[in-house]
């Protein structure tokens, strides 16, 4: 353990401290992905190396060195201050990190810059009607047509489809191959002629995942991640970076500094909810797991600079960081008890029914992304070593 | 900067191990908790355990706190009957930040010779009829539930907070052993009447470091028993067979496994953070130590029950045994705060408690 935070460390405190308070006027405040002040607040964070911090400066990132103590004082000051640190969704979180481990040069150049200004908002299509947990058994096939891959078929929970300039898409491109042999990793517009895309509205409210249709979309050969019949292992990579994108303990630390505050203006019968005894107790408890989860972050991260082995640590992440969140936000609705309930236009709604919608999105993403079963069964087989599932056939096709 | 354990912490747990695997193995537990000989102690003592914290200067092997949360965790994975929680860590803490010139007794503690108990239950949470009062010089009161009980010196704290040392056979000390659910940690009561004691200091910041230390070191001694409990639980699941296929097969024993590694894993971060604040984070120090020994509590809990019930009716048995580390994570839960108190104190310390 060396984690003496030096002058250096203080002065770049006092940096962050000094940027947040000059410009967190400016920082969106859930506008969507696609205002201006998001647009600008990101690029303002790039340029400051807050965010994309360890990008390399070619594809459009800051470039610094890795620097575990750096990104935690950076983390804690965002979410002391509670301020956005920047755009997310699926191009940033999953499909970046995978080009530069997997990508072309070109893809490289081409994509990761736009994909980081928030200029090129990413869909997966992943999920089909019958390939879910099981995914690898999906169908929609692309067939090589000279110099373009022809797309048939059908996605599922396809999250902002909708509002998303490209795809990253998995296709059985080799049906006669085993079925996790023949599944290829493609990019293409989502105005491609031959999209269609219909929304489904989730248990929030909103209309966030859709259906999304392909009839006979035309895409360039070339806009293939890895080789044909790679795309499970490029696929498996991304979601390595999903999973330690989903749950993520340093966003989850700025919503208990949000709940500590809820309890502290909220009040019964003329008495803080902080002041309760039993409230707290939870608060506290919560506050063990959140410091829990960010030491093993931290100790994630630190085993990657030194190659050292935190493979276990890693597996747990999604689960766990998930079931925690959803957990934070079920509290703040507790201790709100039938304020808790008020959603949409209730005029006695707290933090714009953020703690409900909250609480339910994160069920989503319990579901969303591998499922806690799934990770469990991933847990148990590849970190404790324990007999797989058995393998099934199906007995006739009907 | 390094957020994990130098090459030297990993050697030192490896070797330490390595020499517990014979020395404390369940078979010599089950002996040493109804015979206590000293073999185990003298053998830790040659690999310079008991000298762990204590300064070269005065005999020891100056270390710091994350190597004793790496001795603790050892010491839990292997249920080892030792008086390590107050002589080796909490008492020689207490000399040092006191400033006093103790050197005889941290020489005679460094070599394994004299052993230190700890009566400080008190000021974590005083139970009808006990507490100690003292006039400056000599002790009078009862101090319940004392760690590393039937030790030749005792630290105790009394009702303002100040820190004394008492010899085991002072004038007018009365010892009692008091059984628990953990035989491998002797606990009783002392009785003062009048005792004679050599006072330490009179700074309540001593005792709440003291108190932050010791709690580190239990969440390490679960991390390290719960750890156990998990690795048995999958090897035998792998073992053991009905319905003609082992049972580390079916998913729902999958699943308890996978729970408890889940929950488990975060818990080894947090130690190592909890034990570095002892060393070098003052201001975080009290807040992290109060959620390593209340979250590990709570896992140690669920995975010391789930790892049980992985093992079927040979987990209830005292045949195989698992009740040892399944009782030392109890210990470890309620000593030196149970969760509910330590957790509130955790609130206080972030002003909110108002
Ligand atoms: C909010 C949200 C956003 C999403 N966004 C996207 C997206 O953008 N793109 C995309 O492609 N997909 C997306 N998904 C889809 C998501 O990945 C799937 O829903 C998920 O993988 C589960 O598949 P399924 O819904 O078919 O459930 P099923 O696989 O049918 O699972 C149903 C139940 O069976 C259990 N189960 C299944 N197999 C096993 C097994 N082997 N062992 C034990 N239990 C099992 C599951 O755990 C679950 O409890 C999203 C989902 C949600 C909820």
């Amino acid at each position: 353990m060396d984690l003496s935070y030096g002058p250096e460390y203080e002065s770049f405190r006092a940096e962050v401290v000094t940027f947040l308070t000059t410009h967190r006027d400016a920082a969106p405040k859930g506008e969507g992905m696609r205002a201006a002040a998001s647009l600008a607040w990101q690029k303002l964070l790039i340029e400051n190396g807050y965010t994309a911090r360890t990008i390399p400066e070619q594809y459009g990132g800051y470039g610094a060195e890795p620097d575990i103590l750096k990104s935690r004082i950076i983390a804690e000051e965002f979410a002391n201050a509670k301020t956005s640190t920047g755009l997310g969704g699926q191009g940033i979180s999953m499909l970046v990190p995978t080009l530069l481990e997997m990508g072309t040069e070109e893809q490289k150049q081409q994509f990761i810059g736009p994909t980081l200004r928030g200029e090129m908002v990413w869909c997966q299509g992943y999920s089909e009607p019958g390939a879910g947990s099981d995914l690898a058994s999906l169908r929609t096939s692309a067939v090589l047509d000279g110099d373009e891959w022809v797309v048939n078929g059908q996605k599922i929970w396809t999250s902002t489809a909708h509002i998303a300039d490209w795809i990253f898409c998995l296709v059985r491109t080799e049906p006669d191959a085993p079925k996790h042999k023949g599944i290829s990793f493609l990019l293409f517009e989502m105005d491609t002629p031959g999209i269609e895309i219909r929304p489904l509205v989730d248990m929030t409210g909103a209309a966030n995942f859709n259906e999304t249709f392909f009839t006979d979309v035309r895409v360039p050969k070339q806009q293939i991640v890895g080789e044909r019949g790679e795309g499970w292992l490029v696929a498996n990579a991304i979601l390595g970076h999903e999973r330690d994108s989903l749950g993520n303990p340093n966003i989850t630390l700025a919503r208990f500094n949000a709940l500590i505050d809820l309890l502290k203006t909220e009040t019964i019968d003329g008495q803080r909810l902080i002041d309760h005894p039993t409230y707290r107790d939870r608060l506290m408890r919560i506050q063990g797991r959140v410091m829990a989860l960010r030491c093993n972050d931290l100790r994630i991260l630190s085993a990657k600079l030194n190659n050292a082995d935190a493979t276990l640590a890693r597996m747990i992440v999604k689960l766990q960081g998930t079931e925690l969140r959803h957990d934070l936000e079920g509290l703040a609705i507790d201790a709100m008890g039938e304020f808790g309930l008020a959603y949409d236009d209730n005029p006695y709604v707290r933090d714009h029914g953020s703690w409900q919608a909250q609480y339910m999105f994160y069920l989503g993403l319990i579901i969303g992304g591998g499922t806690s079963q799934i990770q469990k069964n991933i847990i148990s087989e590849r970190g404790l070593d324990m007999p797989r599932e058995p393998k099934v056939e199906k007995a006739s096709q009907g | 900067m390094e957020f994990g354990l130098s090459e030297e912490q990993t050697l030192l747990q490896d070797s330490l191990n390595r020499y517990l695997d014979d020395a404390s193995s369940l078979e010599q537990v089950k002996t040493l908790v109804d015979n206590p000989a000293t073999g185990l102690w003298t053998g830790l003592a040659e690999l310079g355990v008991p000298a762990l914290l204590i300064a070269e200067s005065a005999g020891g092997v100056g270390l710091g706190c994350v190597e004793a949360a790496l001795v603790s965790e050892s010491l839990g994975a292997h249920t080892a009957p030792v008086p390590f929680i107050g002589t080796v860590v909490m008492a020689p803490l207490a000399i040092a930040l006191a400033g006093v010139e103790q050197d005889a007794l941290l020489a005679a503690i460094a070599s394994g010779n004299t052993t230190v108990g700890v009566a400080v239950a008190e000021s974590i949470a005083a139970r009808a009829d006990a507490g100690v009062v003292s006039d400056g010089a000599n002790l009078s009161g009862k101090a319940l539930f004392v760690l590393d009980f039937g030790a030749d010196q005792y630290l105790v704290a009394d009702d303002k907070r100040a820190l004394f040392l008492v010899a085991a056979d002072a004038y007018g000390l009365q010892a009692r052993s008091l059984a628990t659910i953990d035989k491998t940690r002797p606990s009783g009561e002392l009785v003062f009447s009048n005792t004679p004691a050599t006072r330490l200091t009179d700074d309540p910041d001593v005792l709440r470091q003291v108190i932050d230390a010791g709690r580190v070191m239990l969440a390490a001694d679960t991390l390290g028993a719960a750890q156990n409990m998990l690795d048995q639980s999958v090897e035998y699941a792998k073992q053991r067979e009905q319905f003609n296929r082992p049972i580390a097969s079916f998913q729902a024993v999958k699943h308890m496994c996978a729970e408890m590694a889940a929950e488990l894993e975060p818990c080894r971060a947090l130690v190592w953070y909890a034990a570095h604040t002892l060393d070098a984070v003052a201001d975080e120090a009290t807040l992290t130590a109060c959620h390593a020994k209340a979250h590990l509590a709570e896992t140690g809990t669920f995975v010391a029950k789930t790892a049980t019930e992985v093992h079927g009716g040979m987990g209830f048995t005292d045949l195989l045994g698992l009740h040892y580390w399944f009782k030392r994570i109890g210990f470890n839960r309620q000593m030196l705060g149970a969760p509910e108190m330590v957790r509130e104190e955790a609130a206080r310390v972030q002003d909110l408690v108002g």
